[in-house]
């Protein structure tokens, strides 16, 4: 499988809640990458995991597959997971799957962190 | 958030609300047409990820395996399914029905969306109805010298029937994945592949809130076809 080109920084924004901020490519490829990255965004106190793709360039559908994944592991975890950031076009293809009945999807992260819908 | 447009944005199908099968499949597309589809989401079952491989040797790239898959994706399947892929080929966007030997003399109508097509993979998504919720995707891919094609399925059963008859499906599933992988290495000159295959349990999770949706039940919904076509049959004559 190809090395990922893609980063995941987390940020603790609040005692329970985190920031994934995603740049790059989001494939199959990056499962690894988000897998670690969410067992550092998780405490026990962790109640919302954010995932921020602004810095998103390309996805395919193992990405989706990856997304539906975590999904189902943050759920395990009594965590809510959010998005902000998409651009119109991956906006569609959340839509198109139906990832947006799951996450909650934000225009930024003032309101990703409120927890508002957008 | 980048105003370039993404090099993916050819790969998927545009958004709908509702499928829409074309004029010349619409008579075996009676389950799919104005359904929405399903993702994981959307089932009722428990997760599954199920991944089938072969290696179809050092003859074909990933890129003309996956052309050939694409053309003639139904021509890999074993006897007793019918995929009715449209004139356009599997482009994303694409409606594609499908029919299923359930048993002898009936046969269960559903269908699959086209969600992403690239020159290395291509995905569907499933319709309300179908057996499972989710996505399967074909992908080929360079492994140690040689050209190896793969599914990876990520589906929950659609509704509790179908989860109640998930370990007969599994069967099913892998019976008629195996054969098609096989036929594909065969048709790439590699007959009598071996083909391997890994399930996993992602979610043990029922999705409760989702059990209504066995009122698509493309199982039932296609006997009832089956019996009020008989009658319009006599009916005729």
């Amino acid at each position: 499988m190809n090395e990922p080109v893609v980063t995941m920084d987390v940020r603790q924004v609040a005692p329970d809640v985190a920031i994934i901020d995603i740049t790059g490519e989001v494939t199959a490829a990056c499962e690894g990458a988000l897998t670690k990255a969410h067992e550092n965004a998780a405490t026990p106190n962790t109640r919302r995991v954010v995932l921020n793709f602004t810095g998103l360039n390309y996805m395919n559908s193992g990405g989706i597959g990856m997304i539906v994944t975590l999904l189902v592991r943050a759920n395990r975890q009594h965590q809510q997971l959010a998005a902000y950031g998409l651009s119109p076009h991956y906006r569609q293809i959340f839509e198109l799957t139906r990832l947006d009945e799951a996450i909650a999807i934000h225009d930024d992260e003032a309101s990703a962190l409120a927890g508002s819908a957008s | 958030m980048t105003e370039q447009t993404p090099r993916d944005a050819g790969n998927w199908a545009a958004k709908v609300d509702r499928l829409e099968v074309s004029v010349e499949h619409s008579a075996a597309g009676y389950n799919v047409s104005g359904r929405r589809v399903t993702g994981p989401q959307q089932g009722f079952g428990r997760l599954w990820q199920r991944r089938y491989a072969t290696t179809v040797g050092e003859g074909v790239t990933p890129k003309a395996l996956i052309a050939d898959w694409k053309q003639n994706f139904g021509k890999y399947w074993p006897k007793g399914a019918t995929f009715h892929a449209a004139l356009t080929g599997l482009e994303p966007g694409a409606v594609a029905p499908i029919g299923i030997n359930a048993a002898p003399g009936m046969q269960l109508a559903t269908g699959v969306l086209v969600l992403y097509a690239d020159d290395e993979s291509f995905s569907f998504m499933t319709p309300e109805g179908h057996m499972f919720a989710g996505m399967i995707t074909f992908a080929a891919a360079e492994v140690d010298g040689a050209t190896e094609a793969s599914i990876t399925i990520l589906v929950r059963p659609n509704d509790p029937l179908y989860e109640l008859g998930w370990p007969i499906m599994r069967r099913r599933e892998d019976t008629f994945w195996i054969a098609t992988m096989r036929n594909l290495a065969a048709g790439h000159g590699a007959p009598g592949a071996n083909v391997s295959h890994h399930t996993e349990c992602v979610d043990r999770k029922r999705l409760w809130s989702n059990w209504r949706n066995v009122r698509h039940n493309a199982g039932i919904s296609s006997v009832l076809h089956m019996v009020t076509s008989l009658f319009r049959r006599r009916g005729g004559h």
